[in-house]
């Protein structure tokens, strides 16, 4: 059985579409991950599998239940955990857990085991409220609460948005030790670099799928040849990329830029333009310092690659 | 479930020191001052006087209208010029001009004239404080009449007296009369307002969100919303009768079990309206001003302040659509005149029947929403 699978689900709101038909299928125990910009229509996604919002077509199946007959199920059997912190700020931190364990009639100590590895890090302040805790905290807290009632799946929207990069880090770690117990998980982020991190990913623009694939595979179907170019005036550089005709396009990657560089008719595997051309084109334009290197493709090549077809 | 939520409710109820302040403020303000400070009894009317003959009967009447209690003397004018001046500057509210000849006129002709002109911009002090002074001025009247019936053979001219009879408030207690409504206005804001602040409260945070994805029911929810809100509904109602008594000495003419059962199924009608404007409203600020336009409405179309028989025809019809009519008027009636149950069966429906519109209306709408 799969965890979860939806087909081609649309949602729309006012007369914007937010999801155009999306499909996929999650297995049980894997960690899936849905990446894209923000507004690319994740969270709506999200709020559809987990009963929160009906979609106006499409089917959806979390655990084999139907997501719109079957939510009273389904809100046993998943756990959320939204974007924004949600939790109560003037109740403490194991008042919350508390609440949300007995809301689905078990308690902390029943599944103590599970969360252990997150709580323990907010336990020392249990008796603090949820409300003055930190950024990294709440979300550890988060979290526990929806965890508390073994979900079988684990929605996460956005965990690591706003979170500082060692907190980013642990909440990774301990999203593959829940994977070892058996918990399917989807995560939504818009940090490309996150992406490796996944069993599978899928990624998300405009409310539509660009594809669905393992890390791996995605970044090896990675179709043009790319370089990254860096010189003295990154700015004018960019401008100038762009004026060659035999970049296909160009994006500024931290310190250097990434460009795609057309192919030659005769020999799909060549670049029209050899990095000594190019090198000369660009001294011409009066650059210093070029360096020109062929590099591998990341997942954020593949995306805007994907998103430009 | 519920006590799980109860639980919670509670927790927050109590943590949240605003919440705490309100319950224990709200009945002591609203019965202890409010009270002494909304009243219609007129006192304190400043008076200019123009006194043009300086005789013993005008420092007579002078003196009448000072001892009454309800003027002050401010200004004392040489004319009637300087006096309206006065007035303009809001020394004074009304001017009593007394004539020049006023006593001899009296005395010779049987008949002198006095002009009495008031500022009329706040029309209920210029109009009752104008009537203190006729009344007054009648007395002092009455009173040299009999002075100048020197002999007794001479037959006595009749005239009228009228001795009016006030039944249920004998002494025209501008208070009595508005304490009942009072302790409603009170409790329309502990079950009216908090509730629904509270649930648009966790739809601002997100912590909605959360609760959604448990198994708790809508209902079972809500009804943990309101339940510390009647609990308190009710609190606040039993010190808010318990104020009236110790500190107004104002004791209930009927039975006040009678008052507990109204005011459950207006607790009932009201937070059901609550729940209405909390699942149209988005954001606390929002449901803020929308239940303070629809309270002020209620209020003012109560018959609360003014009766609402004053009301043109069309306003009158409107006041039966405000559930603070039915229960102002059934509070007022048990208190002052003692109505029994029977007696109020036709505000017993209206409210049941604003309890049941408020209610299903809320159902619905809260479907609708998701």
């Amino acid at each position: 059985m799969k965890a979860v699978t939806a087909q081609h689900i649309k949602k729309s709101y006012n007369g914007v579409q937010a999801l155009k038909g999306v499909s996929l299928e999650v297995e049980e125990g894997e960690i899936f991950g849905i990446i894209g910009p923000d507004g690319a229509g994740k969270t709506t996604l999200f709020r559809i599998l987990t009963t929160l919002l009906l979609p106006d077509s499409g089917s959806a199946m979390v655990k084999g239940f139907d997501v719109i007959k079957a939510y009273k199920l389904i809100r046993r059997k998943v756990g959320y955990m939204p974007g924004r912190f949600s939790l109560y700020h003037d109740l403490t931190v194991v008042e919350n857990l508390r609440i949300f364990a007995s809301l689905f009639n078990t308690s902390i100590e029943e599944n103590y085991d599970l969360i252990k590895d997150i709580y323990q890090h907010i336990e020392p302040f249990k008796k603090r409220r949820a409300g003055a805790l930190s950024g990294g905290m709440k979300q550890k807290l988060a979290l526990s609460c929806a965890l508390i009632h073994r979900p079988e799946v684990l929605f996460l929207d956005e965990p690591t948005t706003g979170v500082d990069p060692l907190s980013r880090k642990e909440l990774w770690e301990m999203l593959k030790k829940l994977k070892k117990q058996g918990i399917a998980i989807l995560v939504s982020t818009p940090y490309m670099d996150e992406a490796s991190l996944c069993d599978r990913i899928a990624l998300i623009q405009h409310g539509i799928f660009l594809k669905t694939e393992t890390p791996q595979k995605i970044i090896a179907q990675f179709e043009n040849i790319l370089w990254s170019v860096h010189s003295k005036q990154m700015f004018q550089l960019l401008k100038d990329l762009r004026s060659n005709p035999h970049v296909l396009s160009c994006y500024a990657f931290g310190d250097t830029h990434h460009i795609t560089v057309e192919k030659k008719k005769a020999a799909p595997h060549e670049a029209a333009i050899t990095i000594a051309e190019l090198e000369a084109f660009l001294k011409e334009k009066g650059h210093l310092d070029i360096k020109i290197d062929p590099i591998q493709a990341g997942i954020e090549d593949s995306f805007l690659e994907l998103a430009n077809k | 479930m519920l006590r799980y939520l109860l639980e919670k409710e509670f927790k927050q109820f109590w943590r949240s020191k605003a919440m705490i302040r309100t319950v224990l403020f709200l009945p002591f303000t609203s019965l202890i001052i409010y009270p002494l400070v909304a009243s219609f009894d007129i006192r304190n009317v400043k008076l200019s006087i123009v006194d043009n003959d300086k005789g013993m009967y005008s420092q007579q009447l002078i003196e009448k209208a000072r001892s009454s209690g309800y003027f002050r003397i401010t200004d004392v004018s040489g004319n009637y010029r300087q006096a309206l001046k006065s007035i303009e500057s809001n020394k004074a509210d009304i001017i009593l001009e007394i004539p020049l000849n006023f006593e001899r006129e009296l005395v010779r002709n049987g008949q002198a004239d006095l002009m009495v002109s008031a500022n009329a911009v706040n029309g209920n002090k210029g109009g009752l404080g104008t009537a203190y002074l006729n009344q007054i001025i009648s007395d002092f009247n009455t009173g040299i009449r009999t002075r100048l019936q020197q002999n007794p053979d001479e037959p006595i001219i009749p005239s009228m007296e009228i001795l009016p009879l006030y039944r249920y408030n004998p002494s025209l207690d501008y208070k009595v009369f508005m304490i009942p409504a009072l302790i409603i206005m009170m409790l329309t804001q502990m079950i009216g307002f908090l509730p629904a602040m509270n649930i648009v409260g966790e739809k601002e945070r997100g912590t909605i969100e959360q609760m959604n994805v448990t198994s708790v029911k809508k209902f079972t929810f809500i009804l943990a919303k309101l339940i510390p809100f009647w609990v308190a509904g009710y609190l606040v109602l039993t010190i808010g009768i318990l104020i009236a008594f110790f500190l107004w000495k104002l004791v209930p003419v009927g039975f006040i079990g009678t008052i507990f059962i109204f005011a459950s199924i207006f607790i009932l009608a009201f937070s059901g309206f609550g729940l209405v404007i909390s699942n149209y409203a988005s954001t606390v600020q929002q449901a803020m001003f929308m239940m303070f336009f629809f309270v002020m409405t209620f209020i003012f179309m109560s018959g609360l302040y003014t009766p609402v028989a004053n009301m043109p025809e069309a306003a009158q019809w409107f006041s039966n659509l405000s559930p603070l009519k039915y229960i102002i008027e059934v509070l007022r009636l048990i208190y002052l005149k003692g109505s029994s149950f029977l007696q109020l069966l036709p505000q017993f429906l209206a409210l049941c029947g604003f309890a049941i519109f408020f209610n299903t209306w809320a159902v619905l709408s809260y479907k609708k929403s998701d």
